[in-house]
C-alpha cells in the first residue's frame, strides 16, 4: 500500500466514522440545542473526511473516489482508531469520547498544518479551527456534568472511564508514520500535551483520572470492535443496494 | 470581450444560499478569477469543511459563466483557510441589518477553558446578551439571546 494513501486514509476514516457515530444523536440528544450542536460537529467531521478521502483516492491513483472509499470498503479495510467506532452510550459517554477525540484531533491538525504535503496542510489548517469548537463544546459539558449533581458526576466519571482504554491507540507510532517524515505527524509526540489538556478539564470537573491496565489497539491494521460492522451496515446499505445511483 | 473584472463582478454577486443577504464576494468565499489559455478558472474556498452550501455555490458559478458565454471551471481551494477576517465591512453591515450579529473579530479561544465574549444584539443594539448554543442553524453561526429585548438571534461565529 502506498504510504501517503494509507496515511490520508486513516485520518479520513477517523473523521468519517466519528461523523457517522456523532450524527446518530440528531433528534435523540437531551435538548434541541444539543441536536444542533452535535449535528454541526458531525458535519465538520464529515467535511474533513470528504477532503481526506478524496485526496486518498487521488494519491492511490486507482480511480477510487471519496464515495468508493466510504461506501465500498469492508470493515477490515477501515483504518480508523477503535475509539470513534464505539457506541454512543449515554450522553456523558459521548461527551467523554468527544473530549478525548477532539483534543487529539486539535493537537494533530495543529502539527499537520506544517506538513510538507500541501494538501494535508491545507485540510489541517481548515479543520483545526473547527475542532477548537468541538474541544470547547466537550469541555463545557464535562465541567457541567462532572461538577453538577451526584448523578451527573457519576455518569460523567463512568463515561470518562469507559472510553479511556481506547485512547492509547491514538498515540501509537507505527512504521507507516515513520516512513513519512515531514509529511505525517508522529502521534506519540502529541501524547503529553493531550494528557495535560484532558487532565486540566477532568480535574476542574471534579472527576478523577481514569485507570486502566489494558489498552485496546488494532484499528490502524483493520482489526475492529464488533460495533464497526453494524455502523458500516447503516452507512453503506443504500449505496450498496443501488450501486451507481445518484440523486 | 468579457474581461476578468466583468467575470469577477458577475460571479461576486452570487448570493450565499444560507445567508442570502451576503454575496460570495462579501463573504470572501470568492478567492479569484484567472485565465488558463482560453478557459476561465474561478477559485472558491469553503467557510467550513462540511459546508453544504459549497455545492450550490459551485453550480451557481458555473451557470453564471455559462450565461456570460465563457468556458471555465470552478476550483475549490482550502489553503490558506478561510477566516471571518475576510468578510467585508459592507458584508458585516448587511448582516446586522438582516438580524445576524457579525463576527466580532476575536478568534475562538485556544485554551481548554472558554471565555465568554460579548456580542451586541443586532435588533436593539444591547451588549447584554447570552449565548444559548455555540452551534446554530448553520455551521457558521451560533445561537444567542438578548437579555434586553429578549429576542433570540444568530451570531456569525469567529473563525
Amino acid at each position: 500500500m502506498n504510504d501517503l494513501f494509507g496515511y490520508a486514509l486513516r485520518l479520513g476514516d477517523d473523521a468519517l466514522i466519528a461523523a457517522q457515530r456523532t450524527g446518530e444523536w440528531i433528534a435523540a440528544a437531551p435538548q434541541l440545542e444539543e441536536d444542533v450542536a452535535l449535528g454541526n460537529i458531525a458535519l465538520d467531521q464529515l467535511g474533513q473526511a470528504r477532503a481526506l478521502l478524496q485526496y486518498a483516492g487521488e494519491v492511490e491513483g486507482a480511480g477510487r473516489t471519496e464515495d468508493d472509499l466510504a461506501y465500498f470498503r469492508d470493515e477490515r479495510d477501515f483504518r480508523n482508531a477503535q475509539l470513534v467506532e464505539l457506541p454512543n452510550g449515554d450522553f456523558a459517554h459521548t461527551i467523554a469520547k468527544l473530549l478525548y477525540f477532539a483534543t487529539y484531533q486539535h493537537l494533530l491538525y495543529e502539527e499537520l498544518r506544517s506538513s510538507t504535503d500541501e494538501t494535508l496542510a491545507g485540510v489541517a489548517g481548515k479543520a483545526v479551527k473547527e475542532v477548537a469548537y468541538h474541544v470547547d463544546h466537550a469541555t463545557q459539558w464535562v465541567l457541567r456534568l462532572g461538577d453538577g449533581t451526584e448523578e451527573s458526576h457519576r455518569r460523567m466519571q463512568d463515561g470518562l472511564d469507559a472510553s479511556w482504554p481506547y485512547t492509547a491507540e491514538l498515540f501509537a507510532t507505527d512504521y507507516l508514520v515513520l516512513r513519512l517524515p515531514g509529511v505525517a505527524v508522529d502521534p506519540s509526540t502529541l501524547e503529553d500535551a493531550w494528557l495535560r489538556r484532558v487532565m486540566q478539564v477532568i480535574d476542574e470537573s471534579t472527576c478523577i483520572r481514569p485507570e486502566s491496565a489494558y489498552q485496546h489497539s488494532g484499528g490502524r491494521d483493520g482489526r475492529h470492535t464488533e460495533h464497526l460492522g453494524y455502523l458500516l451496515a447503516e452507512l453503506q446499505h443504500v449505496a450498496r443496494s443501488h450501486p451507481g445511483a445518484t440523486w | 470581450m468579457v474581461t476578468d473584472t466583468d467575470i469577477r463582478d458577475a460571479v461576486g454577486e452570487i448570493a450565499d444560499p444560507e445567508v442570502p443577504v451576503l454575496t460570495i464576494a462579501d463573504l470572501g468565499v470568492l478567492r479569484g478569477v484567472r485565465h488558463e489559455g482560453d478557459d476561465v478558472v474561478v477559485t472558491i474556498t469553503p467557510t467550513y469543511s462540511g459546508c453544504p452550501a459549497m455545492d450550490v455555490i459551485r453550480h451557481e458559478v458555473e451557470l453564471t459563466l455559462n450565461h456570460l458565454g465563457v468556458d471555465g471551471r470552478v476550483e475549490t481551494v482550502l489553503s490558506p483557510a478561510w477566516t471571518t477576517d475576510w468578510m467585508s465591512d459592507e458584508g458585516k453591515a448587511k448582516l446586522v441589518e438582516y438580524g445576524i450579529a457579525p463576527p466580532t473579530g476575536t478568534r475562538a479561544v485556544d485554551g481548554p477553558i472558554p471565555l465568554t465574549l460579548s456580542v451586541r444584539c443586532p435588533l436593539c443594539g444591547s451588549p447584554d446578551t447570552a449565548e444559548l448554543s455555540r452551534f446554530g442553524s448553520t455551521s457558521c453561526k451560533s445561537l444567542w439571546r438578548c437579555n434586553s429585548c429578549r429576542e433570540p438571534f444568530d451570531h456569525f461565529k469567529n473563525l
